[in-house]
């Protein structure tokens, strides 16, 4: 059985006046199994807060531009955005790539960290873990649409049909099309493991009949019984075990989606580990877009200390370095390789009609997250919202080069060309932003945030270690 | 006593180590059928019942040997056997190819197999349990902690057990109806 440590608060810490934030306690000292349990479920179970209709209604209305967006489409066809040929694949590609990155760090955070017994994981798995979820259904909405026919994206099944076709196993839209489903059902299974004990706390607190047969059924009859937790604790660290090597191989086969193609700057060895690390970069910039505006709102500073944005800008820093190991080994191929394309390709991109783009996302990802060297800047709320922010800008950018400048000029100068968005590309990618965040709205409204039933294990250990 | 037959004894208490404490001084009296609850996991209590749990990650590396034979059998039969396409004039048993969606597969049936096990093994969904209807169990998924004794054990006596329970320092002893 896997022993996790217990955590040491240090006496007489305070965090916020704390100078060095990865000794920040990942608990703030003075709460019981009690004021924890009360404080996460009275989110969701005692009324709703004002400004939560509103950001509700925002997103809710780019659900509906979606919504408008995708019924043109499936109307109209794919003729109504941008793409052309050369470039057939512009918005609706970067829009997949970048929401299946940014998923992916949830699962980082939810089982990589639980695997390495980091305590600081506990606050923030939870919402991590839903943002993952949320990200995988924008994600594979974009694949589907592209598709032209959207109405047979189900032959990509493999089932015995009266065509008497399969599914053409050796190309890698097949292979995403697997990884998208094995991943979106792994961390939902993931998911609603950790959430069983807290629902059943959620059923025993309730006060309305409904709300309690609701959170009942969803609870499936927990009673917290020794011998269960002992099953349950070993199923859900062996899944975490199972989604660890999970993470990596989906983006590494969205990677290939390029990398197979033989297009210059597509076709390299590097891009699936390059891809799995910006993943992780643009995934934690999206966790701190949203943990940072919601412990502020409900106020669970105490829960999400200054010991997690500390950390999780850590990681941030460290994988965007790998992102910038990424590309300088793509310029430098591009040289060494000798293959004139590569080379044209490279310098297209830094110089090109889409140079701007290009050295955004050098300044995005690049330049910017090296202020998080400094602690002063790691620590300063404010200032990691507004990097992360930035990240996930870059890494949208980043995808957009990756995709649209190698398509806009390969091999032959006569079939070159150019790809300008059209109103569609916007509405479709802004929707769903909107559906991304009206989903995260309607999970902070109806299940609990942070995980009560480690919250209670982190007050035990944390107690332990004062004793 | 009551006319509805009784599913055991529960006694309530507000802190882990009394619950350990309690745990492991009724095995030493002898005590088998019994279950300790508490809102969180608590290692040493599932040491001290033996509860175990060894079927779970057998029953996870069935679900992952089935997702890759089942995988990568499929991908040959499909593109070797009921459907040969000549790509480029490779190999039709083309395997390299037949990794990716094996591994995605083998991933996908043991978690299935984790969870589905789980559930199954432990007995949920399971919507009634005597244990509910004592209304203080409430706060098991909160802040207390409970022993629960049934009365199908061998050395369970009724007045012996009740007083065993309240001297191990339980804040309350219930009685819990089938």
């Amino acid at each position: 059985m896997i022993r996790r440590p217990s955590v040491v608060v240090r006496p007489n810490s305070m965090s916020q006046q704390i100078r060095n934030p990865s000794q920040a306690p990942v608990l703030e000292p003075g709460y019981t199994f009690r004021t924890v349990t009360e404080k996460i479920s009275a989110i969701v179970l005692r009324g709703t807060p004002r400004a939560w209709y509103l950001g509700f209604a925002i997103s809710f209305l780019l659900v509906m531009v979606l919504l408008l967006a995708v019924t043109y489409l499936l109307y109209a066809g794919v003729g109504i955005w941008g793409i052309n040929i050369p470039i057939g694949w512009a918005f609706a590609i970067t829009n997949f790539v970048w929401w299946i990155g940014i998923g992916h760090a949830g699962t980082l955070i939810s089982a990589i960290l639980l695997l390495l017994r980091q305590t600081w994981r506990t606050s923030i798995n939870r919402f991590a873990e839903a943002m993952t979820l949320f990200a995988v259904a924008d994600a594979a909405l974009f694949p589907v649409l592209h598709l032209g026919r959207p109405y047979y994206a189900y032959w990509l099944i493999p089932y015995p049909n009266t065509m008497g076709v399969w599914p053409q196993f050796r190309s890698p839209l097949v292979w995403d099309f697997f990884a998208i489903t094995a991943y979106g059902t792994v961390s939902l299974l993931f998911w609603y493991v950790g959430l069983i004990p807290d629902l059943a706390t959620l059923r025993d607190r309730a006060q309305n009949t409904f709300v309690k047969v609701f959170y009942g059924l969803l609870a499936m009859g927990w009673r917290g019984s020794a011998y269960h937790w002992r099953r349950y604790q070993k199923a859900y660290f062996l899944i975490a075990a199972l989604a660890t090597p999970l993470v990596v191989s989906v983006h590494s086969i969205v990677s290939t989606d390029f990398a197979v193609g033989i297009v210059p700057g597509w076709h390299s060895t590097i891009f699936p580990p390059y891809f799995v690390a910006g993943a992780i970069f643009s995934g934690f910039a999206m966790v701190l877009t949203i943990t940072i505006p919601l412990r502020r709102f409900y106020h669970l500073e105490d829960f999400v200390t200054m010991r997690h944005l500390n950390a999780m800008a850590k990681v941030m820093l460290a994988s965007g370095l790998i992102v910038a190991y990424g590309y300088l080994m793509e310029f430098f191929m591009s040289w060494y390789s000798g293959n004139s394309f590569e080379e044209f390709l490279t310098l297209n991109r830094a110089f090109g009609p889409y140079a701007f783009l290009f050295w955004l996302m050098l300044l995005c990802n690049v330049v910017i997250p090296q202020a998080l060297w400094s602690r002063r800047v790691r620590t300063n709320v404010f200032m990691l919202f507004i990097i992360s922010i930035l990240i996930n800008v870059g890494m949208w950018v980043e995808r957009f080069v990756i995709v649209v400048t190698s398509l806009s000029r390969d091999f032959l100068p006569s079939a070159w060309g150019m790809f300008s968005p059209t109103i569609w590309d916007w509405a479709t990618f802004i929707g769903t932003i909107g559906l991304f965040f009206a989903l995260l709205f309607l999970f902070i409204r109806l299940l609990p945030m942070i995980s009560m039933a480690e919250m209670r294990e982190l007050v035990q250990e944390t107690s332990e270690g004062k004793a | 006593m009551n006319t509805t037959p009784l599913y055991g004894l529960m006694a309530e208490f507000e802190t882990p180590e009394q619950l350990i404490q309690a745990t492991r001084r009724a095995r030493e009296q002898g005590y088998r059928k019994m279950d300790a609850y508490s809102p969180f996991p608590i290692e040493e209590l599932g040491d001290l019942l033996q509860a175990r749990s060894t079927w779970i990650p057998l029953i996870i590396l069935g679900g992952g040997i089935m997702g890759c034979v089942g995988g990568f059998a499929l991908q040959y039969w499909v593109s070797a056997i009921a459907y040969p396409l000549n790509i480029g004039g490779r190999p039709l048993d083309s395997w390299p190819a037949f990794v990716p969606v094996s591994f995605e597969l083998t991933i996908l049936l043991a978690a299935l197999a984790a969870v589905l096990g789980m559930l199954a093994m432990n007995g949920l969904p399971m919507p009634y349990h005597p244990v509910f209807n004592v209304a203080r169990f409430a706060r098991a998924s909160q802040d207390r902690f409970f022993l629960v004794i049934e009365a199908k054990d061998h050395f369970f006596r009724y007045d012996k057990t009740r007083e065993f329970l309240t001297q191990l320092g339980a804040r309350e002893v219930s009685d819990v109806p089938e």
